[in-house]
């Protein structure tokens, strides 16, 4: 028996919107209590306000970056060790 | 307790049942053996056990201590939870290999001698063919290939440095050994590496894993390199090799799992990603780094177990596994969904999931220990890790665009195995005392700090605007049918490269001989042998018929009659009684 089409969160006119309303406010909330957080880390960077924030955004879009130019070296064909 | 019988024949005891047994009673079988195996270790206090005298060796196949114990606990809830999402599964060939590679993996952990070591750690990988095997495609079969030859060759690496070692000091027991720059601890690190698949020896996992069964790869994912961890922490905690090897092992992955299509393929570099923190954890060899490194594997076990169960769950309903034919799927298998998001959260150290209690000692050592590019570069692959897997996995499977497909909701023994697997994942989370208390050493770390919390939420929330906004942007690299090279490529091209020149250096010896030796050779040998005996008495016939004056044709008849006499070797009895009365005098003369 097929299963039918179904209606999901996302398909609700306004639902990814909110979604990701409160995802950047939750980041918002999360950049505000840094700055009220005792830090004892082990490296002086640990301390400073936001450091996680910045690092994990910058980590990532050099992740990407570095993935993309790494595609150029390293991709072949799927059949290419069957050929 | 010593009556008793060790872990791992529980499950080769099964195994070897199941084909004798109906569908029910193996399937419950394959539930009850890993369900006797922890009630079996839970009882079985500290010591050696279950010694067996071989040859003029005592071979120990249970050195049971708090480090064998806990791997022994995850090795038998996994292959509880394994089982489980398994219960549809009617191929013996597969149950079989399941329970001996489960089993296997236990003779590892508690084996208190490299010999017994040795040979579960080769049926581990025997067993664990099978399971790729058991999908019956014609690039399982090939990969399974490639799989057994490698481990088989790690086996050896081992083999020989157990040889060496017993020779040298006369030692077999597991114990701590350290990188003292012997041949034979270097060979036995390489055997363990090459099951652990620390990089450049990696190649195998990414293979084999994602052509296993949907079930298959469940308990691959949980044995080979969490037994070779297991090893590692028991015999080079400390080996300062370890901290770069491992930091570049969580590093590198993460790269590749950004351009892989195959879903299972993203799962398994995030698993040698993840396999790289608790190398890095023993190589620093603190209390702190091995209680991490020994918890995060536990920890992870359970998660991509979790994970690959989603995967499979997927798998077993559409057929289908790459990213480019998955997407939209969260409205028609939703619990398996949030099954994945709960795997996805803890793999990726989110607050109140596993991954946070335990990845983080790792990470804490690091600092503790003043290596500071090492931690960087675990904090990055932290930030990759959700990323790959705790993103991609989830967004391009359940979300992302609509793929068209409809399946149903996945089974209930599957959806029983993810929820037990999810529980863990929770549970070791939120309360992670009952877990730190099975450490090897006792624990004094406190997880749940207000600067932890916040920092590693930073962390992972804004790698995810970092998704967002290069998934809007359209910079995200869009999945592809492709396959990416990797260090496979020198293994799989060098393998041509050595047929080749095999080829044409054995083979080449082989023409040669067939023109020289056989051709060239028999024929001179043959007419040798023919010919030679009919000439030299034609020589000492012709004076002979000189002298009597015989001419003509009638010299000719008798030369051909001679010939062909000796060609055949029918010469008259008396002739022959004659020459070789000569030849007796000649050797008696001389």
């Amino acid at each position: 028996m097929p299963v039918p089409d179904k209606k999901g969160f996302f398909d609700k006119p306004g639902n990814f919107r909110r979604f990701m309303a409160f995802f950047f406010a939750s980041l918002v909330v999360l950049l505000v209590v840094d700055f009220f957080i005792a830090k004892h880390g082990y490296f002086g960077w640990e301390d400073v306000p936001d450091f996680f924030a910045a690092y994990g955004f910058v980590s990532c879009v050099l992740l990407v970056l570095a993935a993309k130019v790494l595609r150029i070296i390293v991709k072949r064909r799927e059949d290419y060790y069957d050929r | 307790m010593t009556a008793s019988l060790p872990p791992a024949l529980i499950f080769i005891i099964a195994a070897a049942i199941t084909p004798l047994v109906s569908s029910r009673v193996k399937k419950v079988l394959g539930l009850v053996a890993p369900l006797l195996s922890i009630a079996l270790i839970s009882a079985t206090p500290l010591g050696a056990h279950w010694t067996v005298t071989f040859l003029d060796y005592d071979l120990v196949l249970g050195q049971v201590d708090k480090l064998s114990k806990v791997f022994g606990y995850i090795f038998s809830l996994i292959a509880f939870l394994a089982m489980l999402f398994a219960w549809r599964v009617e191929d013996d060939l597969e149950r079989c290999s399941a329970l001996v590679y489960a089993g296997s993996a236990l003779g590892v952990t508690f084996a208190g001698d490299f010999f017994s070591l040795y040979i579960f750690w080769e049926l581990m990988a025997v067993a664990s063919t099978f399971l790729i095997l058991a999908a019956r495609t014609p690039a399982a079969r090939r990969a399974a290939a490639r799989y057994l030859l490698v481990h088989l060759t790690g086996g050896l690496f081992l083999l020989a440095g157990i040889i060496m070692r017993l020779a040298a000091s006369g030692k077999l027991e597991v114990g701590h050994l350290g990188i003292d720059g012997s041949a034979a601890n270097w060979l036995i690190f390489l055997g363990i590496a090459v099951n652990a698949a620390i990089p450049p020896l990696h190649p195998w996992l990414k293979d084999a894993y994602p052509k296993a069964t949907a079930t298959g790869a469940v308990f691959l994912s949980a044995f080979t390199t969490k037994s070779a961890v297991y090893l590692m922490a028991r015999t080079f905690a400390g080996a300062d090799v370890l901290i770069w090897l491992g930091a570049f092992m969580t590093f590198f992955p993460i790269f590749y799992a950004v351009l892989e299509n195959d879903i299972r393929g993203v799962l398994s570099y995030s698993l040698i990603n993840q396999v790289g923190f608790m190398m890095c954890g023993i190589g620093i060899g603190t209390p702190l780094a091995l209680n991490g490194a020994v918890s995060h594997a536990f920890a992870h076990i359970l998660y991509k177990a979790l994970l690959f169960m989603s995967a499979g769950a997927v798998m077993y309903r559409t057929g289908k596994i790459l990213c480019t034919d998955l997407g939209g799927l969260y409205k028609y298998m939703p619990l398996t969904c949030i099954a994945c998001i709960i795997g996805a959260a803890s793999i990726s150290a989110f607050p109140l999931f596993s991954g946070f209690v335990t990845k983080s000692m790792i990470v804490s050592a690091s600092g503790a220990g003043g290596l500071m590019v090492v931690w960087l570069m675990l904090q990055f692959a932290s930030a990759g890790v959700f990323h790959h897997a705790g993103i991609k996995v989830p967004f391009f499977m359940f979300f992302g665009h609509d793929s068209g497909l409809r399946p149903k909701e996945a089974p209930l023994p599957m959806l029983l195995a993810m929820g037990g697997a999810a529980f863990f994942c929770i549970f070791i989370g939120v309360y992670p005392a009952p877990l730190y208390s099975l450490l090897p050493f006792p624990v004094d770390y406190v997880p749940y700090t207000g600067a932890h919390v916040i920092g590693q939420l930073e962390l992972l929330m804004f790698g995810a605007l970092a998704f967002c906004l290069l998934m809007m942007s359209g910079l995200y690299p869009a999945e592809q049918r492709a396959i990416n090279l990797d260090f496979d490529w020198f293994y799989r091209m060098g393998g041509r490269a050595f047929y080749r020149l095999c080829d044409a250096a054995l083979n080449g010896i082989n023409r040669a001989s067939d023109r020289v030796l056989v051709r060239r050779l028999s024929e001179g040998l043959g007419r040798y042998f023919a010919d030679g005996p009919s000439r030299l008495a034609l020589w000492a016939a012709r004076p002979w018929w000189g002298i009597m004056g015989v001419r003509g044709p009638e010299l000719e008849r008798r030369q051909a009659t001679l010939r062909g006499a000796m060609q055949a070797s029918v010469l008259p009895v008396g002739l022959a009684a004659a020459m070789a009365l000569v030849m007796v005098i000649l050797l008696f003369v001389f």
